[in-house]
């Protein structure tokens, strides 16, 4: 998924690489292995809903949607391109498997509380994950819903925080900072657990966890790394967007073809 | 029947009816609410169908997403609030997660207009019309007495797609129709004539209507058309009001970007004509909604005014 999804950026000139870096796991995990739904039918009323409230993150998102076989992976080489159904951010009027369009941040946890409101009101078994960046928490509009699926006592509802510590321009604790974060979702009414963002194990048993019935809305704090698998882009804010040139590239295909091949 | 002992009527009673009547047959109509259970007058809804008001609290922008997310999950949801917080607060929750994203959502601004009149301008709902329109795939529909408000709900509910319903606070009378057919996008003739055509929605339908009697005795024939849909606009009936030749429009909101402004853009590409555009300038003095619509000339005689004067007769 990594090297693909460097590929679109590199083909496409643009893109943020970094944040897909660090959510890449993440996704790859649900995609692959949790979330119950079936690309013959994205539209089944009893599929799991995931929605990707850091919508700027769509190499990743893209590309696991590809994997998971919502649309050809060939289409991936569209990325970005003039009436491209891979759109800069996620549109579900293009693409099937989206369940809202994000971009603007702050929009996909209050739309996710809808979603589980309304499997709360039919007593439906699915579950709703959203996968949030760290400094969109940032958003006035993230803590609203977050207070209200406390209220409601969403236990059909998972929230995965991107918790790479790094914005656009700046660290998260620079800019305006976050923590105690853990403590903020508790004094909101929600369950909360550390994950290693990038540990595939470590994710799956979290995330099988997450379906255990509770009463609370469980907040997953993902520790995770702006730039994983990319030496030179790892932790750094100036990767959160950005094209690597050929020789950065290059490197950075040697080092997830190593990392692959251990 | 003399006007004063016309019946009025709140558009909201007519509002909670219809939604009501929704709910007792569909199991996936549901309201959601920001705090605002008894001025969207709900509290009957509430009690009827506990499991299906959901109130989010003080919170418009999560009330919206919350709303469209209802929406993923097969719900029909009516999202009701006082449109100038519903509009204004959540406007990007409008336009990305319930236009652009084209989920169903029914969003139903209560009290709208100039309602709060003494409030101010923070509780004026004046701009809203202006700024939906803008909104690609929302329809915005402005209804003007309690049978209309009842045809919009359930026009929404049967509609696939983002909807706008501007319920008016303000006690009007129920208008007599020709026929009883209301549909997005059309717009309906309630008086003929072939002198100017006065087209309103809303509260200022009645007041037009006064204003084509005032005419009338002057020996002016005003058509009065109701353009209760401004997205999607009934272009055809404009462009026979075009051929009157003077068009007045009328509304309890900016003209500036609202009705007036929709039907002028049309009239300037398609079918140029005199037009006066009536509504309010901007942040209003203070006052009452009844005050403050006599004042900006959006009465039966402030509409006459500006017909007369369109039609380059002297006033007074």
């Amino acid at each position: 998924m990594r090297r693909r999804l460097l590929k679109m950026i590199v083909d496409a000139g643009q893109g943020h690489p970094g944040g897909d870096l660090s959510a890449t796991d993440i996704l790859a995990t649900l995609y692959f292995d949790i979330l119950r739904i079936d690309p013959a039918r994205p539209d089944a009323p009893d599929r799991d809903r995931f929605i990707m409230s850091k919508g700027h993150c769509t190499g990743a998102l893209y590309t696991a949607l590809a994997g998971a076989g919502f649309f050809p992976e060939a289409e991936l080489d569209t990325y970005l391109k003039p009436e491209s159904r891979l759109n800069g951010h996620p549109n579900r009027t293009y693409l099937p498997g989206i369940e809202t369009n994000t971009g603007p941040l702050g929009h996909g946890l209050p739309v996710a509380v809808g979603a589980a409101v309304a499997a709360q009101i039919d007593a439906a078994d699915r579950h709703v994950f959203a996968l949030t960046g760290d400094g969109e928490l940032q958003e006035g509009s993230m803590w609203e819903a977050a207070m209200f699926a406390g209220h409601r006592g969403l236990g059909n509802l998972t929230v995965i925080v991107d918790r790479n510590r790094l914005q656009q321009g700046a660290r998260t604790e620079d800019t305006n900072a976050l923590e105690p974060l853990a403590d903020k979702w508790r004094a909101f009414g929600w369950l909360v657990e550390g994950v290693d963002g990038h540990d595939h194990a470590a994710l799956l048993a979290a995330f099988d966890a997450a379906r255990r019935p509770r009463e609370k809305p469980l907040c997953l704090i993902a520790d995770t790394h702006k730039g994983q698998g990319v030496s030179f882009m790892r932790d750094q804010a100036g990767w959160h967007h950005g094209v690597p040139n050929a020789e950065q590239y290059a490197q950075a295909i040697r080092e997830l073809e190593e990392e692959m091949a251990r | 029947m003399s006007a004063a002992a016309t019946p009025l009527f709140d558009c909201r009673d007519a509002y909670v009816r219809a939604v009501e009547a929704l709910a007792e047959t569909d199991r996936r109509i549901v309201a959601v609410v920001n705090d605002s259970v008894g001025s969207s007058k709900l509290g009957a809804f509430r009690d009827r169908f506990p499991d299906r008001l959901i109130n989010v609290g003080i919170a418009e922008q999560n009330m919206v997403g919350v709303g469209a997310g209802l929406a993923n999950g097969g719900k029909i949801p009516f999202v009701s609030g006082a449109s100038c917080f519903l509009s204004a607060r959540a406007m990007e929750q409008i336009k990305a997660d319930c236009a652009y994203s084209f989920a169903n959502v029914k969003l139903c601004g209560i009290s709208s207009g100039v309602a709060y009149g003494e409030l101010g301008a923070t509780h004026h709902s004046i701009e809203d019309i202006a700024w939906l329109r803008a909104i690609d795939r929302l329809s915005v529909i402005v209804p003007s007495d309690p049978w209309e408000t009842g045809e919009a709900i359930k026009a929404a509910a049967a509609h696939d797609g983002p909807v706008y319903v501007r319920i008016s606070r303000m006690p009007v009378p129920q208008l007599e129709r020709r026929s009883a057919a209301f549909a997005i996008g059309k717009g309906e003739t309630l008086r003929d004539g072939g002198d100017l055509a006065i087209i309103a929605n809303g509260t200022l339908v009645h007041r037009a209507l006064a204003a084509a009697d005032v005419l009338a005795e002057e020996g002016i024939a005003a058509r009065v058309i109701n353009m209760a849909s401004i997205a999607p606009l009934d272009t055809d009936l404009i462009a026979e009001a075009a051929k009157t030749g003077a068009i007045v429009t009328a509304e309890e909101g900016l003209a500036r970007g609202g009705l007036g402004g929709a039907v002028a853009e049309w009239c300037a590409e398609n079918a140029p004509v005199r037009m006066r555009l009536l509504g309010f300038p901007g942040f209003l003095p203070t006052g009452s909604a009844a005050w403050l619509m006599d004042r900006f000339g959006l009465s039966a005689d402030g509409i006459a005014a500006a017909a007369r004067d369109m039609l380059g007769l002297r006033n007074g």
